[in-house]
């Protein structure tokens, strides 16, 4: 990180651990319920965050001199919507078949208030260069979240990563299956999201017991 | 910055600028990359048609089509004829997999309309298929698919797909454990009137091996979808009985 100054890089560090946006500031949980049955579309749905958040809060830095503080979260929201259409056009050109994994999630991305709490919190009152960094890490935070997720819900729902059987065949009963393994089906429940997201937060807050409110 | 931006004018002039300006850029973004999203729609309906056919790069259980690069090579090859039934007649129409069943559905419910009704024949190894769309509600969105059949309407391919099912549920509908039950299922009764496929929960026949019940195994936690999938079935299929019916008679 001998790029960024010691202030900058924590930008992008600080909402990996202690300020993590999932973990600890409870926000975006929506979406991290909705589509983590599966790592890819995890995967797919950081990577539109991470555009949208980056390129969101550089835009927001560039005009928040001129834009009118009564109407500043309806611009906002056009800027994030424009945004995520902008994504969702690209992806249905470039990547079909990902794109009808994520089609109503991407419309969720509008709601996400991860994006407009960094953009009220942070991009209306700084300059574009941190405004990025700061879009970038909370993305990255999330993202970190999204994939842990993902990973165990699709390992143990499915029995599955990225759509390849790691337990072996459920219905020709080979690998794990054949010892009398069997998928838990109610990992793909979004419940489990949460209670996957709760372990998280048990395992961060018992190793940096200066998180823990009295 | 010297501008007063608490002033009402600036305010309404700042929304009025900001909206053309994101209009003009979406607009502009969409124009550029339609032609690319419409090739990919299309492409698309022609690996699902190959599919049920049984045209596809599956590999143990999951599904692979065939790859975009060679569908429309393949679907020239197989598909041999193309049609659509407006009307108790049968016109030939070499796009007629253009025909958008959601739009037909929508003018037929004006009664003096006479939907189109779509259907594609295919001939692989010296035997025909014949492939209908078919199209109907699940629990969140809309669900369709493509069934092929031959000339008793026993079916011999079907693919399924859906816009918002439930993952892991209701989205299963796309999965090989729930469309390989169809293959070999009859459309018609013992008696050859059209019954369709019921998706049940108690048929007590989950390897699927008794195929002329008129039903396949339900996905657990799916019932509405799996309704769904029965529903567009009857609803949709039934609509080719009179065809069929005439391809006996010849």
């Amino acid at each position: 990180m001998a790029l960024l100054s010691k202030r900058d890089s924590k930008l992008i560090l600080d909402p990996l651990s202690d300020n993590n946006p999932i973990t600890i500031q409870v926000l975006g949980i929506c979406s991290a319920l909705a589509i983590t049955a599966e790592l890819e579309a995890s995967v797919v749905m950081s990577i539109a965050v991470l555009f949208v958040m980056g390129t969101g809060n550089v835009v927001i830095s560039l005009i928040r001199n001129i834009v009118p503080s009564r109407i500043r979260i309806i611009v906002q929201l056009i800027v994030i919507a424009t945004l995520v259409v902008i994504v969702d056009l690209v992806l249905k050109a470039y990547a079909y078949e990902l794109s009808k994994t994520l089609s109503v999630f991407v419309g969720l991305i509008i709601t996400n208030c991860i994006i407009m709490g960094r953009f009220e919190a942070f991009a209306l009152g700084n300059a574009p260069w941190r405004s990025f960094l700061d879009g970038i890490g909370n993305a990255l935070g999330y993202a970190l979240i999204l994939v842990i997720v993902g990973f165990f819900r699709e390992l143990l729902g499915s029995g599955t990563l990225w759509g390849y059987p790691v337990f072996g065949d459920a219905i020709d009963m080979t690998g794990l299956y054949a010892l009398g393994y069997e998928n838990n089906g109610f990992m793909l429940l979004s419940p489990m999201a949460l209670i996957v997201v709760g372990i998280i937060i048990w395992i961060q807050r018992s190793k940096s017991t200066h998180l823990i409110e009295d | 910055m010297g501008i007063n931006t608490d002033k009402n004018s600036y305010t309404l002039l700042f929304a009025i600028g900001m909206v053309i300006i994101v209009g003009t850029l979406l607009a502009a973004i969409d124009s550029s990359l339609r032609e690319r999203i419409d090739t990919n729609k299309i492409l698309e309906k022609q690996q699902n048609i190959l599919y049920a056919i049984g045209i596809n790069d599956n590999e143990g259980s999951s599904v692979r089509f065939i790859s975009k690069d060679q569908a429309p090579i393949e679907f020239d090859k197989y598909v041999v004829n193309q049609i659509y039934i407006q009307g108790g007649k049968i016109i030939e129409d070499e796009e007629a997999y253009l025909i958008e069943v959601k739009k037909e559905k929508t003018l037929a419910k004006d009664a003096s309309y006479n939907r189109r009704l779509p259907l594609f024949i295919a001939e692989k190894d010296d035997k025909k298929y014949y492939v209908a769309p078919i199209r109907g509600k699940g629990l969140w969105n809309s669900i369709w698919g493509y069934v092929s059949m031959d000339e008793d309407m026993i079916i011999q391919g079907a693919y399924f797909d859906h816009q918002a099912e439930t993952p892991g549920l209701g989205a299963n509908i796309n999965q090989r454990f729930f469309m390989d039950d169809f293959i070999g299922e009859n459309l018609l009764d013992s008696n050859g009137n059209f019954k369709g496929i019921t998706v049940s929960k108690k048929n007590l026949d989950p390897r699927n091996e008794i195929k002329d019940d008129n039903e396949v195994d339900a996905i657990a936690g799916a019932t509405i979808t799996g309704d769904g999938v029965s529903a567009m079935i009857k609803s949709d299929l039934g609509l080719y009985v009179p065809y069929f019916k005439q391809l006996k008679q010849n």
